[in-house]
């Protein structure tokens, strides 16, 4: 059986910190540049390039792109043949996020939700763990914010409310969100499932690259209905009014019980970091 | 798209009412920064009739929690947060002669009213530009409430510092005006 030690994972999430936030990925970049070609209003095209530019100091000065580095989101999957040896996998993970946002200099936001008072090192790290075939380690990094976090919900909806009812939701959802999340975003969507599946359906949707078609053809012909249908309510970059109030729409889907219609919209802002490795 | 407005703080009570939604400014001078808990101890202060720890009059807060300073550099990452969060505090703040606030996401209709009656503007800036924004901060030091770390109050000089008028004088909202412009349904 294939051995891995933990001291490695550690190493890994710190560099997998340090380097989502401080390095957009080239699919956003991209969508940033089809986004400026579509854009009708000057303002946001200044943002737009703002933004760029804004991508290209974090990654030359390694400063983070935003000041809000998020909470530590990891996703790891774990082949089912391989043994993980050298301590506490769960502490390991934690004990990288420690030393990421230390060395790197990024903020720490997590917080006792009625004191307030910080935890000091931005832990603990939301940790999804899932074993999968094979003798591989994949880890993924992926910080999320506050603001646009905000404004993400869970809600379950009638079956009888339809494809119809869900859509209007999301959209609705992006509507009263205005410029609080941080816009353009990127609007995750988890139908199905439960409760909790559905929350993290969305968020993982959100890992797709940007400008990728979703494989089933419904989906991915909803995802392109739902994104025109949002990108005419005029909020724009940063709000202030224009054509890309969204760069995509992603939708992961399963099945759900007869009783039930789970929805989950996980909006994420344009800082849309994630980084990870295979190990 | 027109030239932006530079202005120079402490802002005086005139060059609060020429500004008007979209004016792009660039802003050299001093701004405090300030959020969520500092801002719940300013009213506080209020509340209780004592002095502020700086003279608020004419100044402009900054809403933002930055990163940690790297070695060599004077400001970390440096974006504004989501401003209603701050909306219950700032009535009492821009009574007491607050001329500005910078953050992003649109404020409550108290907040607006009193922008009117007392002659203050809210700005934003550009949220989750931050490696760009920190690039416009040439000092900065702690002056109120160092426990509370990224939300310490802070004063910055800075030179140029980017932001685009959301609400006026006159009770507009680029927030509102840009969106009706832009929505197609």
């Amino acid at each position: 059986m294939r051995e891995i030690d933990v001291r490695l994972i550690t190493e890994k999430v710190k560099e997998l910190c340090i380097q989502a936030n401080t390095e957009l990925g080239e699919d956003v970049l991209q969508a940033f540049d089809r986004a400026i070609e579509k854009e009708e209003s000057p303002l946001a095209i200044e943002i737009l390039k703002e933004l760029k530019e804004n991508a290209r100091i974090a990654r030359e000065e390694r400063v983070p792109i935003c000041q809000d580095t998020g909470v530590a989101v990891i996703f790891l999957e774990i082949g089912q043949e391989v043994r993980l040896v050298g301590g506490d996998l769960k502490e390991a993970i934690f004990e990288g996020v420690r030393k990421g946002y230390r060395e790197g200099y990024l903020r720490k936001s997590m917080c006792h939700p009625f004191t307030r008072v910080n935890t000091g090192d931005n832990t603990p790290a939301i940790l999804h763990t899932e074993i999968v075939p094979g003798d591989k380690v994949k880890v993924i990094v992926a910080p999320k914010g506050g603001g646009s976090e905000n404004m993400s919900r869970v809600v379950m909806l009638t079956p009888s409310e339809g494809i119809e009812g869900m859509k209007r939701y999301v959209v609705q959802r992006v509507k009263e969100s205005g410029s609080n999340p941080c816009p353009p975003t990127i609007i995750g969507v988890g139908i199905g499932g439960n409760f909790e599946q559905a929350a993290l359906l969305a968020k993982k949707s959100l890992l797709r690259p940007l400008g990728s078609r979703n494989p089933d053809p419904e989906l991915d012909r909803l995802e392109s209905e739902l994104l025109e249908e949002i990108n005419r309510l005029g909020i724009g970059p940063q709000g202030l009014g224009g054509r890309t109030t969204s760069l995509a729409v992603h939708i992961l889907m399963m099945p759900c019980h007869i009783a039930s219609f789970p929805l989950a919209v996980n909006i994420q802002c344009h800082a849309h970091r994630h980084k990870e490795i295979i190990l | 798209m027109s030239k932006p407005i530079r202005l120079k703080t402490p802002l005086r009570e005139e060059d609060v009412e020429r500004l008007r939604i979209g004016d792009r400014v660039l802003i050299s001078g001093v701004l405090y920064t300030g959020r969520d808990a500092a801002h719940r101890r300013l009213f506080d202060l209020i509340k209780e009739g004592k002095e502020l720890p700086f003279d608020i009059r004419g100044q402009i807060i900054y809403y933002v929690g930055p990163t940690p300073a790297p070695p060599g550099k004077v400001f970390g990452s440096a974006g504004p947060t989501t401003s209603y969060r701050m909306d219950a505090y700032s009535p009492a703040l821009i009574e007491r002669g607050l001329k500005g606030m910078i953050g992003k996401g649109m404020r409550s209709d108290s907040v607006k009213e009193a922008m009117k009656k007392y002659k203050a503007v809210y700005f934003a800036a550009t949220g989750g530009a931050g490696a760009l924004l920190a690039k416009r901060i040439k000092r900065a030091e702690i002056i109120a409430y160092e426990d509370l770390g990224p939300e310490a109050i802070q004063r910055l000089e800075v030179e140029d510092f980017p932001v685009i008028v959301i609400n006026d004088i006159e009770g507009n909202d680029l927030y509102i005006e840009g969106e009706k412009r832009y929505k197609k349904i």
